[in-house]
């Protein structure tokens, strides 16, 4: 559910970072905050605990330039990914424009992977929303650790919808614009589809 | 998308400023703003220099969609009004209709009353501003005027230039 001000001359879409506790949503941020430029961002808000679990959103703003005279602006959210969390994280899928799943490649979080998978689906339907129609880009995290699942493993366990994905390595950064170039890509040009 | 997405144009633009400049003065706040349920900055009037606007309406949106959430595991549709007092500002938050935020912040030049009494009025004629929006919208999806507007000519190249 973007935004179009044709007064201010401004368009803001919502991306928000889904995955298992832990998998790097909140280290995305992160990344992406300090490697952008100080007047294209606003500040990083994160409502973590003391242990820095995100307990309700992180939230970081991103105007990262124009298109035909049109500011563009990149509302960034993730969940929070404890399994506890469940009635946080409907809320802040409503009015999504567009979704990242971060996937923690470590055999052991597999399971976890796919449960985080499905609570998106059911979460997004109750909203009203399929995710085979929402712009969608998949993260393969953390592929620095030594305990990991192969790349096609991994895919064919979470990506039954075959979109693009990524592999990542969200503490130094690899992966991670590309995986937010995706889902940034999509969503404007499935604006460009309804508009 | 789902096809509600919220649009603006000029017009409403400036009676929706006009109508909170109005806010403002008649509750004497120090500042009020307008938000979008999902967080997005509409408008706001006042002294907003020393303030981080888009924070303020992510947070505001976050704080109303929480206490919706513990509504409705109470069986209540919603609260529509929201009061937090501080030791120097207090924040009076309150919807208007399903979609938009209405938040003033006052000082002890104002007073709850004053706020609640002049915020019931302005709900009146920005909701009024808004369903015009909604007509507009409607109107101009029937012509296909939309269609016709600066999406269509997003190229590949434009989007790729965002993220060099
Ligand atoms: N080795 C390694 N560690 C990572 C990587 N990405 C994130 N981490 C670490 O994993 C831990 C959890 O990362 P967060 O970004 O807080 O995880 P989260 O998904 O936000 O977790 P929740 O907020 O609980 O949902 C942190 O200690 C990170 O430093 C990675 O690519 N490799
Ligand atoms: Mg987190």
């Amino acid at each position: 559910m973007s935004f179009i001000n044709y007064s201010s001359r401004e368009i803001n879409c919502k991306i928000v970072y889904y995955g298992p506790g832990l998998c790097g949503k909140t280290t995305n941020l992160q990344y992406i905050y300090k490697r952008t430029n100080p007047n294209q961002k606003g500040k990083l808000i994160s409502l973590a605990t003391e242990t820095e679990r995100t307990l309700f959103f992180d939230f970081l703003p991103l105007a990262l330039g124009d298109i035909k005279g049109f500011r563009i602006r990149f509302h960034l959210y993730t969940v929070p990914g404890q399994v506890f969390y469940a009635a946080s994280r409907k809320l802040i899928l409503k009015g999504v424009d567009g979704v990242v799943f971060v996937a923690d490649s470590q055999i052991e979080r597999m399971e976890s992977n796919i449960e985080s998978f499905d609570d998106l689906k059911i979460n997004l339907a109750e909203q009203g929303y399929e995710l085979e129609r929402l712009p969608f880009t998949i993260q393969y995290n953390k592929r620095d650790l030594s305990n990991i699942v192969p790349l096609e493993e991994m895919d064919r366990l979470l990506n039954h919808l075959e979109v693009q994905w990524f592999e990542a390595v969200a503490i130094t950064g690899k992966g991670v614009f590309e995986t937010l170039k995706s889902v940034a890509k999509q969503v404007l040009i499935e604006l460009k589809k309804h508009y | 998308m789902t096809g509600s997405d919220l649009v603006m144009y000029e017009e409403e633009f400036l009676k929706i400023e006009e109508e909170l400049q109005k806010l403002r003065r008649q509750a004497n706040a120090k500042v009020v703003f307008l938000v979008d349920k999902n967080g997005q900055l509409i408008a706001s009037a006042g002294e907003t220099r020393d303030i981080d606007t888009t924070s303020l309406a992510s947070l505001t949106a976050g704080n109303i969609a929480a206490t919706g959430g513990i509504a409705r595991l109470l069986g209540e549709r919603e609260f529509t009004i929201l009061f937090h007092e501080g030791e120097k500002d207090n924040i009076h938050i309150s919807l208007i209709g399903q979609r938009v935020i209405l938040v003033v912040i006052f000082d002890h030049r104002s007073s709850l009353g004053l706020v609640r009494l002049r915020v019931k009025k302005a709900t009146e004629s920005l909701s009024n501003i808004f369903d015009d929006i909604s007509r507009k919208v409607e109107k101009e999806r029937g012509e296909g005027k939309l269609e016709e507007s600066i999406f269509a000519e997003i190229t590949d190249e434009d989007i790729d230039n965002l993220f060099r």
